[in-house]
């Protein structure tokens, strides 16, 4: 048997940069952001010594102490005492210290040498500290805490040579087993705080630029403005500044599918490329700039150290619906995606609080809804400006990200007051100091969503919209028989079924065929709706054109906006429902979910619908 | 003198906190950001609006935020 190689954990306070080191010793990419509690689950990956030796490194979530408040506490914790099912204890810590923060990292890292497993420490973000006038003796700072210290700054990758060395040299220094030793609480942390005073070398005051920004950001007043304005430019900018990119993409794909038409025969392999592939697959990837720029703002949100400030600013709000700022960071990261939002809760301490904000996590607008947002928007709200830079379309876009939080404010309030029954809920959250995005993280980050991205449409958009094409492809409808080739196919007979169902909200029969592939991922509702009209055009004899013209002939303006309403509140998505699933452990919850968004969604559609007939729409 | 009561910007240490009033894990996280008597802290900001909640705090070289029924639990004395 060849032996396993070491087992090696970072430990240490949230923000501390562990997931920083983690990813420059394994050359992994774990997300990393200035704010407490971005890692959330335990990440191994391998590194490796000088002599080429192999060894496992895991990324655990930051914690306070190993006595857990969160549920990314008790992984940590777990970890670390070898509690966790099918995994081995660690052979040894990387503690990992913010050099700025000592006085309040000391304790935990007593708490973890007290273990008795071999340590070294990580003396991390020396940098920062330097750059805030405050000088430490490394040396100093080792004896004081019996075990090897190296100054590192992770995400300059320096120091990473001589931890690793420390590291092979403790793991191989044979050494008698020590046994854990309780001390008090309040005893580690006056010693923690003695230990901290005692290192500094020199402390002069720095340039302060945290608390002069916070006074601007965290102002009364000032702060709700700019952290208003702030989202506003972010969904003006998802539309405004991407309609050049997303117009080169769509000009692309036109030549692609001009060129294909010219060089194969009509037959059923053209059909594929065209209908299926071009038309279907291609009317998502159009939205790549759109869900880009989205990304950019979250990521410098994230990277800045904003994240915890715009808690702070939304705190009282969210207090009104029985939630805090803490479950507005989830709630934030939701509109890139529910998935990752609802996995950040683990943070949240107050688990009924936590609950409530997984169950309205779908309603922020993932970016995943956006490429039907804005086939809908760009077909029927004309491209007008309503104030100098402020475009329409971006409005109505802006609008409906607000009906979703407006919808989340209301759902949260009803769950908590009805459901989980919580009249508590709780802030408390250190506020890291402000730092500038550094742009190679910015633009690997990008680069990797992209990808992340042109994957999902190569994959499962791609699968979903095949299957749909087949579907609508077979039987074939007798050429001059009068029965349209998507009616008559088998997706058309299965669309019939459900028009019945949906016709009472204004959908016709194009909606019901393309919400049932949309469960797989929303956007292959765009890519559906592309698909049967592409079908439908071949049949027609009509030359291909984009989805939205062709929208704005045959919908109703009444059936459109139902159309997004519904796509508002729909938990259309299973990865989402499947997340749900595991973060609450077991069906109840997911099943709860899914019930009442779809009630909201059916709702609001039917009332959207008979509003806008009403109105004459 | 209660952490909500505190003019901002002023340097206070804390005398007591009435850890009876919190709930357990709001007490332990207090402790864990290093709120304990004797421990000197500042506060820095007041929260949006007429609300004024939450507070941010400087305890040791970090900033933290919480909600003044919290503060309110933590009795401090300015710093002359
Ligand atoms: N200047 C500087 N910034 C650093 C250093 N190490 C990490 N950072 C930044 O500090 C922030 C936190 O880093 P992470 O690696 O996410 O911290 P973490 O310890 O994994 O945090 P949690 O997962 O929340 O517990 C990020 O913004 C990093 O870019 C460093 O040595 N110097
Ligand atoms: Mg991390």
């Amino acid at each position: 048997m060849t032996q396993m190689p070491p087992l090696v954990a970072l430990v240490g306070n949230p923000n501390a940069g562990k997931s920083a080191l983690f990813n420059a010793l394994t050359g992994a990419r774990q997300k990393i952001a200035n704010y407490p509690g971005v890692t959330v689950e335990r990440k191994s990956g391998r590194a490796t010594f000088d002599d080429g030796q192999p060894v496992e490194m895991i990324d655990l979530p930051g914690a306070y102490s190993l006595d857990p408040d969160s549920l990314d506490e008790a992984v940590t914790r777990d970890v670390v005492l070898g509690n966790l099912e099918g995994h081995r204890r660690p052979d040894a810590l990387v503690i990992v210290l913010d050099a700025g923060n000592l006085d309040n990292h000391l304790r935990f890292a007593l708490e973890l040498i007290a273990q008795g497993l071999p340590t070294v420490v990580a003396l991390n973000m020396v940098d920062l500290a330097e750059r805030d006038g405050l000088q430490l003796d490394a040396e100093k700072l080792a004896r004081a805490l019996g075990a090897p210290v190296i100054e590192t700054v992770a995400v300059r990758r320096r120091g990473l040579a001589p931890l690793m060395a420390e590291l092979e040299r403790t793991l191989k220094t044979p050494r008698a087993s020590v046994e854990p030793v309780a001390v008090s609480f309040g005893a580690k942390n006056q010693q923690a705080r003695d230990i901290a005073r005692s290192v500094i070398v020199s402390e002069t005051s720095g340039r302060q630029w945290t608390r002069r920004l916070d006074s601007v950001l965290l102002h009364p007043v000032g702060g709700v403005v700019i952290l208003l304005a702030l989202l506003f430019l972010m969904f003006q900018a998802v539309y405004g500044w991407s309609e050049a990119p997303i117009g080169w993409i769509e000009s692309g794909f036109a030549l692609l599918s001009d060129a294909i038409t010219g060089a194969l025969p009509d037959g059923l392999f053209r059909s594929f490329l065209t209908d299926g592939v071009i038309a279907g697959v291609g009317s998502v990837i159009v939205f790549l700039p759109q869900i880009l720029i989205l990304f950019l703002f979250i990521l410098l949100l994230e990277a800045s150290g904003y994240m915890t400030r715009a808690a702070f600013v939304m705190d009282r709000v969210m207090a009104a619906v029985g939630l805090s700022g803490h479950s507005f960071i989830p709630l934030l990261s939701s509109f890139a995606c529910a998935i990752p939002g609802i996995m950040a809760t683990r943070t949240i301490m107050d688990q009924k609080e936590r609950l409530a904000t997984i169950l309205i996590a779908p309603l922020m607008t993932c970016s995943a809804r956006l490429p039907v947002y804005t086939v809908i928007i760009g077909a029927f709200i004309p491209s007008t400006t309503v104030g100098p830079g402020i475009g329409l379309q971006g409005l109505v876009l802006f609008g409906l990200y607000i009906a979703g939080i407006l919808g989340a404010m209301l759902a949260a309030a009803v769950i908590q007051r009805f459901v989980t029954q919580s009249r508590t809920s709780s802030f408390l959250i250190e506020m890291p100091r402000y730092q500038w995005p550094r742009l190679r993280d910015i633009a690997l980050n990008l680069w990797q969503r992209a990808w992340v991205f042109l994957r999902r449409a190569g994959t499962i958009i791609f699968a979903a919209t095949i299957i749909l094409w087949a579907l609508l492809s077979f039987p074939k409808a007798h050429v001059g028989s009068g029965i349209s080739q998507v009616e008559y196919s088998f997706a058309g007979r299965v669309a019939d079924g459900l028009e019945p169902i949906v016709r009472p909200i204004g959908f016709n029969h194009d909606i019901a065929l393309a919400l049932i592939p949309a469960m797989a991922a929303r956007e292959v509702a765009v890519s559906a709706l592309a698909t049967v009209y592409a079908i439908d055009a071949a049949d027609e004899d009509a030359a291909a054109s984009s989805l939205g013209p062709k929208l704005a002939a045959d919908w109703s303006l009444a059936t459109a906006l139902a159309f997004l309403a519904w796509f508002v509140f729909a938990p259309q998505c299973i990865s989402t429902i499947a997340v749900t699933r595991r973060e609450t452990n077991g069906w109840k919850w997911p099943i709860f979910m899914v019930t009442y968004l779809f009630a909201l969604a059916y709702a609001a559609a039917g009332i959207t619908y008979w509003t806008a007939r009403s109105f004459g729409l | 003198m209660q952490l909500d009561h505190l003019p901002l910007n002023r340097a206070a240490v804390i005398r007591a906190i009435d850890w009876d009033v919190l709930p357990d894990q709001e007490g332990h996280r207090l402790r864990s950001l290093g709120f304990e008597p004797g421990v000197t802290i500042e506060a820095l900001h007041k929260g949006i609006l007429m609300w004024r909640d939450p507070l941010a705090v400087r305890v040791g070289r970090m900033t933290v935020a919480l909600r003044t029924n919290v503060a309110a639990a933590i009795d401090c004395e300015l710093k002359p």
